[in-house]
C-alpha cells in the first residue's frame, strides 16, 4: 500500500466534485484527502486526491479518473519530483507554561500564532503532511482543542506543468 | 430560427436522425409533448412503465447498433427508468435519456415530483447533464449523442427543467462537436498490435475469446477473417454470442459459468489468450487464481480502464476493436507465417476429446418438456434467424446455450447488470426496430412478470413479438443454487399464485397457447410463426420443474472445474 498524490484538472462545473468523491465511494478506493479550488483559469478547477492502495489498484484509479468526462488531465505527483503543501490550524490549551512551550514549537516548524485569547493559542503551520503529523504529536502533553487541515495540494518540481 | 425549449428537444432528436422515442409522459415533460404531438416525423412509443422505456430503447440501440432515446418526466419518472440506465450501462449500450426536471426555482424545494436526477444517475451513466440554459439545450443534446455514441458507448442523461422548455431560444443544431475533456478516438499502438501478431504466431494452444465489444465496434466479420487464418478455437462471452457464427466448427461455445466444458477447458489450457471485446468478467474468470495459469495474454479493448483490471495481460492494445483486428489481418496477409501446424492440430485433438463429452446433452425421454429442448425447436423454427430477447435466469442460459447465433445483434440480453423484466420490452424495441424480422422473447414466469403490462404496449403498436416463457413455477435459477447450496430449502423461490398466462394474454387482445406435452412444443412455435404470424403471442411452456442448467462453475473454482452434470 503506497500513498500516491494525484492532481487533476477538471471542468469547473457542478457536479463534477461529485463525480470524482462517487467514483472513490462507488469503488471502494481510499481517499486520504481531496482539495479543490478553481485555477487562474475560471473554467477549469484543480483537484489535489491523496489515496493509497496497491499499484494495480492505484493503476485503475488513474485510469477510472481519466474516463469522466469531466475530467481534462491528470498526474500522479508521486511518480516524479514534486512539492506537496498542506494547511492546519490549531487551537491549543496556552496556559501556564504550555503557553512559552507551544510558541516555541510553533517557531521550530515555521509557524505562526494566528490568534490569541488568554487560554488559547490558534497555530497556522504550512508544510507537508508528515510535518504537520509530527507537530501534532510533539504537542502531546499540550490539550488540543480543534484541529482542522486543507489536505495536500501539490505541483511538479522543474518545467513540468499541469495545464491545458 | 427562434424555438421553445420543447420544441429543440424534439427538432434536435430530428436532426440526430431518432425514428423512435421510448417514453412516458408527466407534469415535467407536457411542453415537450405537446411538441412532440405537433410534428409526424419523431415516433413517440407511449410504454406502460418508464423501467420499459428504457429496455425497449436498450433493445432498438442492441439490435441497430443506433443510440436508444428515452422521455420520462421528473421525479418517478426517472427513478423508474434508472434499472434500465443501470442495464445499459452495464453492457456498454448507447442511449439517450431525457429525464424531465422540476422548474429551476423549485430545484432543491423538495418540489412535487422532485428528485437529484443527476444525482440519482450518476454512477450508472457514462455522463449526465442538467441543463440551466435554454440556450444551451441543443448543444447539450448534441453532446449527449456524442458521448454515448462514441468510445466505449454508454447511457447519457439530460436532465431538462420544466421552465428551459417553454423559453425561447435561437435553433441551430450544432454539425460538430469537440469536448476538450473527452478523446474518445483512440489509435490503437501498431507496435503492440505487431507485438501480438507475434506472439500469437508462437501459440501452440492458441484461444480466442470475444464478449461484447465486438459486437459493439461491429467487427464480426473482421473477426471470422482473423480466426479463420489463424485457426484457433474461438468461444464467445455472454455478451459477444453471434460475433462468430455458432454453427461454424472452429467455435466452441460459449464460456464462463454455465459455457461448455470445451471452451472453459481450452481457455484453461491455453498458452496464448487473444482476449478482444471482453472485460474478464467474474461469471467468465470463476477463480482468478485459478485462471488461465499458462497462458500469455493479448487484451484489445477501447476501455484503458478494462485492461488488467481483473487479469493482468501481457500485451494490452487499447483501442477500437474492428481497427485493432484490421490490422492484425494486414499484418497476417502480409506474411506466410502461420501457427505451427502440428501443435495446431494436437490441439485441435484435445479440444475435440472434450467436445466428445457433449456436454449439453440433455435427458430427452422423461415425458416432460426440456426447457433445452424448447430453444433448440426455436432455433429449427426460425432457422437460427430471429432476434432473441431474454430476461434474467435459467432460461437466459438456456437460451444462450441452445440457440446457437450465426449473426451479430440478434442475441439481446441483460448480461452484465441481470435484469428480470428486460425480455419483452427489450423485444418491444428490436421489433420495431426490425418490423418484417422474427422476434422471440424467451423468458420464465418469474421474470416475464417483472414487466408484463407492457403487452398493452405490443398491443397498441401492434407488435408481433412471440413470448417463449419457459414455466417451470420456480425462480428457477435461485432454486438451482438452493439445491445446490442450501440443502432443497426453497426459500421463497417457488413461484405460487400464478395467473392464467393464456387467459392474460388474451385479455390483452394476443394469443395465448399453452403447451404441456413435448409432442406439442413444435407446433406451438410453427403456429407463433406461422398461422399468427402478425399477433403477439403467448406460449406458456409448462416445463420440467427442477430442470438445472448444466455444465457450471461452482463459486470460487476455476474453469477446469465443472460440474458436467
Amino acid at each position: 500500500m503506497n500513498k500516491h498524490t494525484i492532481s487533476l484538472l477538471l471542468e469547473n462545473e457542478s457536479g463534477a466534485l461529485s463525480r470524482v468523491s462517487g467514483l472513490f465511494s462507488a469503488r471502494a478506493y481510499n481517499i486520504e484527502s481531496l482539495s479543490v479550488a478553481p485555477t487562474d483559469d475560471s473554467t477549469l478547477s484543480r483537484m489535489t486526491i491523496v489515496t493509497s492502495g496497491t499499484e494495480e489498484i492505484v493503476e485503475q484509479i488513474k485510469k477510472q479518473l481519466n474516463k469522466l468526462v469531466d475530467v481534462v488531465k491528470l498526474v500522479d505527483l508521486t511518480e516524479s519530483e514534486h512539492i506537496e503543501r498542506e494547511l492546519m490550524l490549531a487551537k491549543v490549551e496556552a496556559i501556564g507554561e504550555a503557553r512559552d512551550e507551544v510558541k516555541r514549537l510553533v517557531d521550530i516548524f515555521n509557524g505562526q500564532v494566528v490568534d490569541v485569547t488568554d487560554t488559547t493559542y490558534t497555530v497556522e503551520i504550512t508544510d507537508t503532511r508528515d510535518k504537520l503529523d509530527s507537530f501534532l504529536v510533539s504537542l502531546s502533553s499540550i490539550k488540543i482543542h480543534e484541529v482542522v487541515r486543507s489536505g495536500a495540494i501539490g505541483i511538479s518540481r522543474g518545467e513540468k506543468t499541469l495545464a491545458i | 430560427m427562434e424555438l421553445t425549449g420543447a420544441e429543440i428537444v424534439v427538432q434536435s432528436l430530428i436532426e440526430e436522425g431518432v425514428e423512435h422515442l421510448f417514453g412516458y409522459p408527466g407534469g415535467a415533460v407536457l411542453h415537450i409533448y405537446d411538441a412532440i404531438h405537433k410534428q409526424d416525423e419523431l415516433q413517440h412509443v407511449l410504454v406502460r412503465h418508464e423501467q420499459a422505456a428504457t429496455h425497449a430503447a436498450d433493445g432498438y440501440a442492441r439490435s441497430t447498433g443506433k443510440p436508444g432515446v428515452v422521455l420520462v418526466t421528473s421525479g418517478p419518472g426517472a427513478t423508474n427508468a434508472v434499472t434500465g440506465i443501470a442495464t445499459a450501462y452495464m453492457d456498454s449500450i448507447p442511449m439517450v435519456v431525457l429525464t424531465g426536471q422540476v422548474p429551476r426555482p423549485l430545484i432543491g424545494n423538495d418540489a412535487f415530483q422532485e428528485v437529484d436526477s443527476v444525482g440519482i444517475t450518476r454512477p450508472v451513466v457514462k455522463h449526465n447533464f442538467l441543463v440551466e440554459d435554454v440556450n444551451d439545450l441543443a448543444l447539450t443534446i448534441k453532446k449527449a449523442f456524442y458521448v454515448a455514441t462514441t468510445g466505449r458507448p454508454g447511457p447519457v442523461v439530460v436532465d431538462i427543467p420544466k421552465d428551459i422548455t417553454a423559453h425561447k431560444a435561437e435553433f441551430s443544431y450544432p454539425r460538430d462537436i469537440k469536448i476538450r475533456s473527452y478523446q474518445p478516438e483512440l489509435k490503437a499502438d501498431s507496435a503492440q498490435i505487431k507485438k501480438a501478431y507475434e506472439l500469437i504466431l508462437e501459440a501452440k494452444k492458441p484461444m480466442i475469446y470475444t464478449g461484447g465489444g465486438v459486437i459493439l465496434s461491429n467487427a464480426s466479420e473482421e473477426l471470422v477473417k482473423f480466426t479463420k487464418s489463424i485457426g484457433a478455437p474461438i468461444t464467445n462471452t455472454l455478451m459477444g454470442l453471434g460475433a462468430y457464427p455458432a454453427n461454424d466448427k472452429q467455435f466452441v461455445g460459449m464460456l464462463g459459468m454455465h459455457g461448455t466444458y470445451e471452451a472453459n477447458m481450452g481457455m484453461h489450457h491455453s498458452d496464448v489468450l487473444i482476449a478482444i471485446g471482453a472485460r474478464f468478467d467474474d461469471r467468465v474468470t470463476g477463480n482468478l487464481e485459478k485462471f488461465c495459469p499458462d497462458a500469455r495474454i493479448i487484451h484489445v479493448d477501447i476501455d484503458p480502464a478494462s485492461i488488467s483490471k481483473n487479469v493482468k495481460v501481457d500485451v494490452p492494445i487499447v483501442g477500437d476493436v474492428n481497427d485493432v483486428v484490421i490490422e492484425l489481418n494486414k499484418l497476417i496477409e502480409a506474411s506466410d507465417q502461420r501457427l505451427e501446424s502440428g501443435a495446431l492440430a494436437s490441439w485441435w485433438q484435445q479440444i475435440e476429446e472434450w467436445r466428445a463429452q457433449d456436454c449439453l446433452k440433455f435427458n430427452r425421454d422423461t415425458g416432460t418438456i426440456k426447457p433445452q429442448f424448447v430453444v433448440e425447436q426455436l432455433h429449427q423454427v426460425t432457422e437460427g434467424n430471429a432476434f432473441v430477447t431474454s430476461d434474467v435466469g435459467q432460461h437466459q442460459m438456456f437460451a444462450a446455450q441452445y440457440y446457437g447465433f450465426n449473426k451479430p445483434r440478434r442475441w439481446i440480453n441483460s448480461g452484465g447488470l441481470g435484469t428480470m423484466g428486460f425480455g419483452l420490452p427489450a423485444a418491444m424495441g428490436v421489433q420495431l426496430a426490425h418490423p418484417g424480422e422474427q422476434v422471440a422473447c424467451i423468458t420464465g414466469e418469474g421474470s416475464i412478470q417483472m414487466c408484463i403490462q407492457e403487452l398493452a404496449t405490443c398491443t397498441q403498436y401492434k407488435l408481433p413479438v412471440k413470448i417463449i416463457n419457459l414455466n417451470n413455477g420456480f425462480l428457477g435459477m435461485v432454486r438451482q443454487w438452493q439445491e445446490f447450496f442450501y440443502d432443497r430449502r426453497y426459500a421463497s423461490s417457488y413461484m405460487e399464485s400464478l395467473p392464467d398466462f393464456v387467459a392474460l394474454a388474451e385479455a390483452y387482445g394476443h394469443v395465448g397457447i399453452r403447451v404441456t406435452k413435448p409432442e406439442d412444443v413444435r407446433q406451438a412455435i410453427e403456429d407463433a410463426f406461422g398461422k399468427y404470424k402478425d399477433r403477439t403471442v403467448f406460449i406458456d411452456f409448462i416445463i420440467d420443474r427442477e430442470e438445472n442448467v448444466y455444465p457450471m462453475i461452482p463459486a470460487g473454482a476455476g474453469l477446469n472445474e465443472m460440474i458436467l452434470v
